[in-house]
């Protein structure tokens, strides 16, 4: 079956579609995310979108569903590359991702996310496990 | 067909007396009070009324018959009056000038038939119908094709304002400004989105500033598109400041209920220059003087 590769790099989880996503895609892709961030006890996902060239309504929701979902297993989630053409989409169909954090590339998404940790680790110690 | 403009002697009649015809309607159209010599002058009209002349004929005595403009044998003098209606439009004529060109034609050729057709009431008759529908009928599609070299002009300068209203600036390694100017629509509001989110692909900026110091009016449409062009810059990873907001404005704002908590606002580009320049962690500091 066609999958999405999910990388580990160091405590994050490194996503990148490179496909055109479909319902199916999408829903395998929320499955194997979640088992992945349980099992890796990873502490950021970043989901690399500059492929993507199409999006509609449900997928939209799937990206912030799995923003939400990241969050409750303790986990960050950027969404980075978006293209302009997705970004307009997305907001002309009301779905503006208000969990979601993004930036423009990877190499932002992964400062942003190591910000977050460290502020984290502040807050809550979890640098300790 | 009506048997009768088959033997329809127009044609035949203006070839023959051409240069009669065209200067009793030289002489109509520089008596008119229609007019404009401040915009052409009367050799450029001599001209046109002489191949306009030709053309007739020429479309007149063709197979096609004299009742139907949108025939092929017409199509070298539509082609013809459009060219004028449309040099005319531009030259600053009104519509009803323009058709009084075609209409001037009227009186001279009336005149010529009557001299050339003086023994056949009937004839006559016949002949000054066919002529005055086709008349008509030119005249009319020179207004029309007034109007749509009108409305060419019309479609040009807003393709032009369109492109000229949206400029999109550098200023700074990572930040972008974008002053808006004028009356913001959906349409507009949608290049502008386009273009700044484009270029921000482009420079890989992380801050845009937008400026509506130019936005003389705001209300709840307006407000709405600028969030909406917020939030997609949001999605792609770049922050967004509004910057530019009058006193007025503000209260406007304001008072609509419009909620703009979630966007850094400034009064002044300065200001929302100031705030970006921070958060790229860069400072500004006066020079020392050496002198």
């Amino acid at each position: 079956m066609e999958r999405i590769p999910i990388l580990k790099m160091g405590d994050y989880l490194l996503v990148t579609i490179q496909v055109d996503m479909h319902d199916r895609l999408a829903l395998t892709l929320q499955d194997d995310l979640t088992e992945g961030i349980a099992r890796t006890r990873a502490r950021g996902v970043l989901i690399d979108i500059s492929s993507l060239e199409i999006v509609d309504s449900f997928i939209g929701r799937m990206l912030g569903n799995i923003a939400a979902m990241s969050r409750v297993l303790d986990a960050e989630t950027v969404v980075v590359g978006m293209r302009p053409a997705v970004a307009i989409t997305l907001v002309e169909l009301g779905l503006s991702l208000p969990g979601v954090r993004t930036a423009l590339n990877v190499e932002q998404g992964m400062r942003l996310l190591q910000l977050a940790g460290a502020e984290q680790e502040n807050f809550n110690g979890r640098g300790e496990r | 067909m009506k048997p009768k403009e088959e033997k329809s002697r127009i044609p035949e009649m203006i070839a023959r007396r051409e240069s009669d015809l065209l200067a009793d309607w030289l002489q109509e159209q520089l008596a008119a009070a229609t007019l404009r010599g401040d915009l052409m002058k009367e050799s450029e009209l001599r001209e046109q009324s002489h191949q306009f002349l030709n053309l007739f004929v020429r479309a007149c005595s063709q197979q096609t018959g004299m009742s139907d403009i949108s025939a092929p044998g017409w199509e070298d003098t539509r082609e013809f009056l459009s060219s004028v209606s449309r040099a005319r439009a531009h030259q600053g004529f009104s519509p009803s000038e323009t058709a009084t060109f075609i209409f001037s034609l009227k009186q001279p050729l009336f005149t010529l038939m009557r001299q050339e057709l003086e023994g056949d009431p009937r004839k006559l008759a016949d002949e000054m119908w066919v002529a005055t529908a086709l008349l008509d009928k030119l005249g009319l599609f020179t207004t029309e094709a007034y109007q749509k070299g009108r409305e060419e002009v019309i479609r040009r300068q807003q393709q032009e304002l369109l492109e000229l209203s949206t400029p999109v600036v550098v200023l700074w390694e990572g930040v972008l400004a974008l002053p808006l100017i004028g009356t913001l629509d959906s349409a507009r509001t949608q290049v502008v989105m386009e273009s700044l989110l484009q270029k921000i692909v482009e420079t890989g900026a992380g801050i845009a500033i937008i400026d509506i110091t130019g936005v003389p009016t705001v209300d709840t449409l307006v407000a709405q598109h600028l969030l909406k062009t917020v939030a997609a810059k949001r999605l792609m990873g770049a922050d967004c400041i509004i910057s530019g907001i009058r006193p007025q404005i503000a209260q406007t704002i304001v008072h609509l209920g419009v909620n703009l908590a979630d966007v850094i606002t400034k009064s002044t580009l300065a200001d929302a220059f100031a705030v970006a320049l921070r958060r790229a962690k860069l400072v500004i500091t006066r020079a020392e003087n050496h002198g």
